[in-house]
């Protein structure tokens, strides 16, 4: 019963994210004043993927493209959905804030070991901007955590019910608003998608992907905003009481992302992660600070 | 050896399973587009709000192994045939080819070039032509569409031309690739050509080997 839960709630991350992937590619075609792909694209994109023959450089490349969906699918076994959670726990922010590097520390291995010099530069991006919105969000879990005593999703959940005002967006805006800095950081987003660059790293990370590999990655991408829009719900927004309105609230925070990626350029990556630190880690130290005076 | 196979429909058409994928594969091309020729220009607008190609799941793609389509957009150059060879055989298979343009099909307006090749298919396998000087984006629109039809009935097969044929592809490439001397010397002795007015014999000239000398 475990095992099928398990695979079941994986599979769930995926699809809700790969929906999600759809939905963005839309908002970003609508801002552009296009009509866009349709909604069920990117599982078509995922298939066709999986369909093709691979190059594989080396044998910690199939290794650590393997490690990186995991370390986000195992991530997402302790994310609570509307208080339903696939393994017996009371969903451990520490878990998944473990588990979570995991994932890009995998694909950081994988697709070095593919030995393209852009590759190289992307994850070097990559782990510099992780640097970069590590820190304010680190600062505002710390600060929840302190706040409220305990470092449990399910309870954090709880501790919100009871309407809009007590959600924590409500009685916590900077900190709030330092996370959804750090979520647009953390999913790779403009401005802050300097690893990615297609037209200057052709695509970094990615760059020697092809076939499986890609499908891979795209089924990693989908499990990360899963999860990471998910924490920014069960922190801020209250958690859920339906799956339903979970999904939906996470779909919102997707589009707000979305969104901005449409109309913002490219930042570099010094500018970004000193962007990060000075306003995200500035407005996440506000909020501890009065978190603490209250 | 070195000669085209004769290869019969059945053979090389894809089977039942395969059918099912080439449902997906027709439905999302990622193209990669070798901009060297005068067509990259029409791509933007076929890519922006105007004609919008990722309603049909087409879109841009960074490098070779990414990628479904390569886009081979306007006239190739001796030197930048090499380069279209190894990124054509850098992309995984299924794999297809556009050539854009009328250049890639008969040499357009640079027919008679020494610099140029005329044939693309001679040394790559070409799946569709988009003839025009240039294709418009509506041109180009339907090209896409008909390419998908094509990859999904499992008719647009070649990259498997290439896998059986390769010694003669690769005959046909080293034929143009070898022809190493430099434009401006060293002086052939007594071997200057006169000017050879149809297109055959200029044909001939660039596949014979010997440096089309004007």
């Amino acid at each position: 019963m475990i095992v099928l839960q398990t695979i079941g709630a994986a599979a769930l991350a995926m699809a809700i994210g790969l929906l999600f992937m759809g939905i963005g590619r839309i908002v970003t075609a609508r801002l552009q004043r296009r009509v866009g792909p349709p909604v069920w694209q990117c599982y078509i994109d995922v298939v066709k993927c999986f369909s093709r023959k691979s190059t594989s450089h080396h044998f910690v490349m199939d290794l650590g493209s393997i490690m990186g969906l995991a370390g986000l699918v195992a991530a997402a076994m302790f994310m609570p959905v509307a208080g339903w959670l696939p393994l017996q726990s009371t969903g451990p922010l520490l878990v998944i804030l473990y588990l979570m590097p995991i994932g890009y520390l995998g694909m950081a291995m994988g697709v070095s070991a593919s030995g393209n010099p852009l590759a190289a530069i992307g994850i070097g991006r990559a782990l510099t901007m992780m640097v970069g919105y590590e820190v304010p969000f680190a600062i505002l879990l710390l600060g929840l955590v302190a706040t409220f005593g305990t470092s449990s999703l399910v309870a954090l959940n709880q501790l919100q019910a009871g309407g809009l005002l007590a959600w924590n967006a409500v009685r916590m805006p900077f900190g709030f608003v330092a996370a959804l800095i750090a979520l647009q950081a953390m999913l790779a987003e403009k401005p802050f998608d300097a690893m990615i660059a297609p037209a200057e790293i052709a695509s970094g990370p990615m760059v020697e992907l092809g076939g499986k590999f890609l499908g891979l990655a795209f089924l990693q991408h989908s499990v990360a905003i899963f999860i990471e829009t998910g924490l920014v719900v069960n922190m801020f927004l209250g958690g859920a009481t339906s799956i339903w309105i979970f999904f939906v609230k996470q779909l919102v925070l997707y589009t707000i992302v979305m969104a901005f990626n449409g109309i913002y350029a490219r930042y570099r990556v010094e500018q970004a992660t000193r962007f990060l630190w000075i306003f995200a880690g500035s407005l996440a130290f506000v909020q501890l600070v009065i978190n603490v005076l209250k | 050896m070195s000669e085209l196979l004769e290869i019969s429909r059945e053979e090389i058409i894809d089977g039942k399973w395969e059918r099912i994928l080439n449902f997906f594969r027709s439905r999302s091309l990622w193209m990669l587009y070798y901009c060297t020729g005068c067509g990259a220009v029409e791509l933007p607008p076929t890519m922006t709000s105007r004609f919008d190609m990722e309603r049909f799941g087409i879109g841009p793609m960074a490098t070779p192994r990414q990628a479904d389509i390569l886009l081979v957009t306007g006239y190739v150059s001796v030197k930048t045939l090499k380069r279209i060879i190894r990124t054509y055989e850098q992309m995984p298979e299924p794999k297809w080819v556009v050539g854009f343009g009328s250049c890639p099909i008969d040499g357009g307006i640079y027919w008679n070039s020494y610099a140029t090749i005329n044939h693309l298919e001679k040394y790559i396998p070409v799946d569709l032509s988009l003839g025009g000087c240039m294709p418009r984006p509506q041109a180009v629109i339907d090209g896409f569409t008909k390419l998908m039809k094509l990859i999904e009935k499992g008719e647009a097969v070649g990259y498997k031309k290439y896998r059986l044929n390769h010694d003669w592809y690769k005959r046909n490439q080293r034929e143009v690739l070898e022809r190493t001397e430099p434009v401006l010397g060293p002086p052939a002795k007594g071997q200057a050509r006169a000017f050879a007015r149809d297109v055959e014999s200029v044909e001939l000239s660039h596949i014979s080997g010997s440096g089309g000398e004007k």
